[in-house]
């Protein structure tokens, strides 16, 4: 009613010189986005439909052919095997750690400024680099981890050379290097908790302890989940970490999903069969990060973020 | 009575914060020990390496390994590498990012909403699905191997729009009139006066595209191939997996890479804690 009036008297909604500035200021965006992400994204999809070798030029279509050899193909279970152990141990224990860490931060701490500096050091440092001085450290002869436990008598196992540990050694380096950053996010929640919950309670006589329980942790709730939804996204998408330490290695124990991704895309040139995995892990996390807009709120949050 | 459980309790609370500073400190020391090591090592012999004996300090300072480390590999032109990609992507999302937020806080025009949501929701796509098209478009544009196919896919994204709208539509319109009155076209309104007023936004932002751009990994590992375009992060992992066990001259690689980054951290860490942990925050 309103706008037809308005149009009636000659104004229409939208102000042609402000469409055409928008226009202009999104130029630059919108190629960038139109030739890497539109295109790709059709093109990835096409190509899951596709079996091609990039060497040949035969792109022979082959339906959902490249889906169905996937989910028969042991290896490609192994390293969704593979990414859900290492999921769970960075999920579990990067949340325990980094909130650990924040509880006893966050109140009454002379020093924590300085604490919360050490913490964030590894989250500042090139995961390359974490992942070398690591492998160095989990060295089976001369490495620092081997040569503390012999301080205690035990004989340490081959970390990064055995089948049992490697994994182990990966999620404890993931955990070593992430937690600063939940840590900082659980800190902005706990800062975000109103002090009068806390005279309240103190009031009625509660102790430490059940402050923690009832009030901390409950009102900690929203953030716990975005902190483990964010873990999950970024851990089902690990590959520096794994290919810097063990490169899948050894006997394929510790390739994850994007770690055999690179192998068939970039080592055997399957591109076709690596986009269908690519389509897998992407429709996994979408379903994921619908889940966190869902249930949690707080949209878009670690998508963007890398690792 | 009172004054005993009073003293009970501070007793017991000073013992508390002692347990509490006990755990902090060996948390510390169990992130500070991995990075002593790293430097320790890296002027170490290798008699000093390969031995069974646990010895922190080298006995003798081999500052040596951190010249080797320019004979194996060309740590130079990947450290350049790795500045001319994140500098370059970093100024480029600023200015596109500032162009597009500017378009759709502070602009009306058809379809704005639904464009901006659609181009939020884009960031849901995983890397992993555009490598390979964007992989086999850049080799047919024929770009693999140079800075275009790190730079060019990145010079605009979602986030940087995403993050700077925010703060642009927080600045009161009266303000914008004002300049618009003075005369002053979009460009100038958004250069002279919605950049200066947002300056901290665009700093914390610039730490964040410039951490992520600087340890980017896959990416380059796949859109480069000869020795001389990789970057720093790619480099180390390539002198890793082709020198074994050459430890302490690799120590000394990852010394060099990283000392720039932590200096700056030491400098503007609480603009880097902002920068780093912004995707988390704003939820």
């Amino acid at each position: 009613m309103k706008s037809a009036v308005l149009k009636s008297l000659g104004c229409r909604r939208y102000k042609s010189e402000d469409t055409r500035v928008a226009y202009a200021f999104l130029f630059p965006s919108a190629v960038v986005f139109l030739v890497f992400t539109a295109f790709p994204f059709f093109y990835s999809l096409y190509l899951s439909f596709h079996e091609w070798n990039i060497l040949t030029p035969a792109k022979p279509f082959v339906g959902l052919g490249n889906y169905a050899s996937l989910f028969r193909d042991p290896d490609f279970w192994n390293a969704v095997k593979n990414t859900l152990i290492y999921s769970a141990g960075a999920i579990l224990g990067t949340t325990l750690t980094s909130l650990a860490l924040a509880l006893l931060l966050w109140k009454g701490l002379r020093a924590r400024n300085f604490f919360r500096t050490v913490y964030f050091l590894p989250v500042v440092t090139s995961l390359v680099v974490v992942a070398i001085v690591w492998s160095w450290i989990f060295d089976p002869q001369f490495g620092l981890a081997n040569k503390l436990l012999k301080l205690i008598g035990i004989n340490g196992p081959a970390w990064l050379y055995s089948p049992h540990w490697a994994m182990f050694a990966l999620v404890f380096t993931s955990i070593w290097k992430h937690s600063g950053y939940y840590m900082v996010i659980f800190l902005a929640g706990l800062y975000g908790i109103p002090e009068v919950f806390y005279e309240c309670a103190e009031i009625d006589g509660a102790n430490g302890f059940q402050k923690l329980w009832h009030i901390t942790l409950p009102l900690l709730r929203r953030v716990t989940a975005l902190v483990m939804v964010m873990l999950t996204i970024n851990s089902f998408k690990v590959f520096t970490l794994v290919y810097v330490m063990t490169g899948g290695g050894p006997m394929k124990s510790t390739e994850t999903i994007v770690n055999y991704l690179y192998r068939q895309g970039f080592e055997s040139f399957r591109m076709g069969y690596a986009s269908a995995i690519a389509w897998v892990l992407f429709i996994v996390i979408l379903l994921v990060s619908l889940f966190q807009m869902k249930f949690i709120g707080g949209r878009r949050s670690a998508i963007g973020q890398q690792y | 009575m009172a004054s005993n459980i009073d003293r009970g309790r501070y007793i017991r609370s000073a013992g508390l914060v002692g347990v509490k500073y006990l755990v902090l400190l060996s948390g510390a020391a169990a992130v500070a020990f991995p990075f002593l090591w790293m430097v320790f090592t890296s002027f170490k012999g290798p008699s000093e390496i390969f031995t069974y004996s646990f010895k922190l300090l080298p006995s003798k300072w081999r500052f040596s390994n951190y010249l080797e480390v320019f004979e194996f590999i060309p740590f130079g032109r990947m450290f350049l590498n790795s500045v001319i990609v994140s500098v370059v992507i970093t100024i480029s999302q600023m200015f596109t990012g500032a162009l597009a937020a500017y378009a759709f806080a502070r602009l009306r025009f058809p379809g704005r909403d639904v464009l901006f949501y659609a181009y939020l929701a884009t960031m849901m796509l995983p890397e992993q699905v555009r490598i390979i098209p964007s992989f086999l478009l850049l080799k047919w544009m024929h770009l693999i191997d140079t800075h275009w196919a790190l730079t060019l896919p990145w010079l605009a994204g979602p986030f940087s729009v995403f993050f700077l709208r925010q703060s642009f539509l927080d600045i009161p319109q009266s303000l914008l009139d004002a300049a618009q009155i003075d005369g002053a076209g979009h460009l100038r309104i958004l250069f002279q006066v919605i950049v200066p007023l947002t300056r901290n936004t665009f700093l914390t932002l610039g730490v964040f595209t410039f951490m992520w751009s600087w340890n980017m990994f896959f990416w380059p590992l796949v859109m480069t191939q000869s020795l001389t375009m990789r970057t720093l992060p790619v480099g180390l992992a390539m002198f890793k997996s082709q020198m074994g066990t050459n430890w302490a001259v690799m120590m000394a690689a990852s010394v060099l890479a990283v000392a720039p980054i932590i200096l700056a951290f030491f400098l503007a860490q609480r603009r880097f804690i902002e920068g780093i942990t912004l995707t988390g925050l704003k939820s």
